[in-house]
């Protein structure tokens, strides 16, 4: 028996573009153990390239899946897949850019809070597999003196991420995928901003406070405390932070503090 | 846009109040409890090998060119939506709500 021959060096961005292209041909110089150009063996190859694909992207978004139907869901994942092949083998990764692609979809600019869904439940798998890490100690902040408090910049937790919508984003999430049997009544004129943290083994989501949203948002891009502070207490008068700071701590949101001096 | 910091002690009572409701709440993260590897819920782990295996279907078999006559029809959810509409998926104007 002779060995078949290896397709072509240029063979792999051959093979590449054709597994993503129903249209496209099987690529020159691929063969069976026969020896003969072998398009059904591609085409079965090609076939689980994009179902599995679809599928992984249907576990890392079920609330949009159950959002659209099973049906829409397939249909534009396979849309999205075609646009945006995997850039790594980590299934986990795949995906980051579903969110902006549902964005950007024509056909669903009439339900402009799916893009956020995707968002959270993107940032629900990155914070589910982000490294593991004991989040801080209240008491730590306690024991800083009073007058250089306002000078702490917290250090966020790998798991960490805040979702700011427009939308009920928790609600639906909640309701298409946490809580199907929650019989939860959902305005779709409430916006929900969220807190994701996971100071243990689960996933946490919480609701934020008004004004929680411009306050972890200017922490987390390097605000001190007090600027974080002063920043929400001026878009949202009613901002406390004694209960956003709370709030905060007791969800495990950061690792530790470090102080200007 | 910088915001000038809010007063030290403005601050420093704040904190004073978020760590004192804290400090009974706490000790459930200080009890670090091991990562149970292998238990993972279907759909929360990274191991998808099975998704995807089956040969069903042709690689013609797509929705492409005719997809997007399709409606989205997702499960049941009440919304509540200006005028009274109700039901799975809810189409919105982009004007909504009035940031």
């Amino acid at each position: 028996m002779t060995m078949p021959s290896i397709p072509p060096s240029n063979g792999a961005a051959e093979f590449g573009s054709a597994l993503l292209d129903p249209e496209a041909g099987t690529p020159d110089g691929l063969i069976g153990p026969d020896g003969l150009h072998a398009p059904k063996r591609f085409n079965v190859y090609r076939n689980n390239v994009i179902v599995s694909l679809c599928e992984a992207l249907g576990e890392t978004f079920p609330a949009i899946k159950s959002l659209l139907g099973d049906d829409y869901f397939n249909a534009l994942a396979r849309a999205f897949v075609a646009r945006h092949p995997p850039q790594s083998p980590v299934l986990m990764w795949y995906g980051a850019e579903f969110a902006g692609f549902v964005d950007a979809f024509p056909p669903l600019e009439s339900y402009p809070y799916l893009a956020d869904v995707a968002r959270l439940e993107w940032h629900w798998l990155q914070a589910y597999h982000a490294a593991d890490k004991t989040p801080m100690d209240p008491g730590v902040l306690g024991g800083i003196a009073p007058e250089e408090v306002g000078a702490v910049r917290f250090e966020a937790h790998p798991a960490t991420a805040l979702v700011i919508s427009r939308w009920p984003v928790l609600d639906l999430v909640r309701v298409n995928r946490f809580e199907p049997e929650a019989n939860l009544e959902i305005s779709l004129q409430e916006p929900q901003s969220v807190l994701m943290t996971r100071p243990e083994l689960d996933v946490d989501l919480y609701l934020l406070r008004p004004g929680g949203d411009i306050f972890l948002k200017a922490l987390s891009s390097g605000e001190t405390l007090g600027e974080a502070a002063a920043r929400a207490q001026a878009e949202f008068a009613e901002f406390s932070l004694s209960d956003c700071l709370s709030d905060c701590l007791s969800s495990g949101a950061f690792t530790g503090v470090e102080i200007d001096r | 846009m910088k915001h000038k910091a809010m007063s030290a002690a403005i601050v420093a009572g704040a904190v004073a109040t978020a760590v004192a409701g804290l400090s009974t709440t706490v000790p459930a993260h200080a009890q670090a409890k091991e990562k149970c590897y292998g238990v993972s819920l279907k759909g929360q782990n990274d191991c998808k090998a099975g998704a995807g295996t089956t040969c069903a279907g042709t690689s013609t078999v797509d929705y492409q060119g005719n997809a997007w006559t399709l409606v989205p029809k997702g499960t049941c959810v009440t919304m509540d939506v200006p005028g009274d509409r109700k039901g799975s998926l809810t189409e919105l104007d982009r004007d909504l709500p009035k940031a």
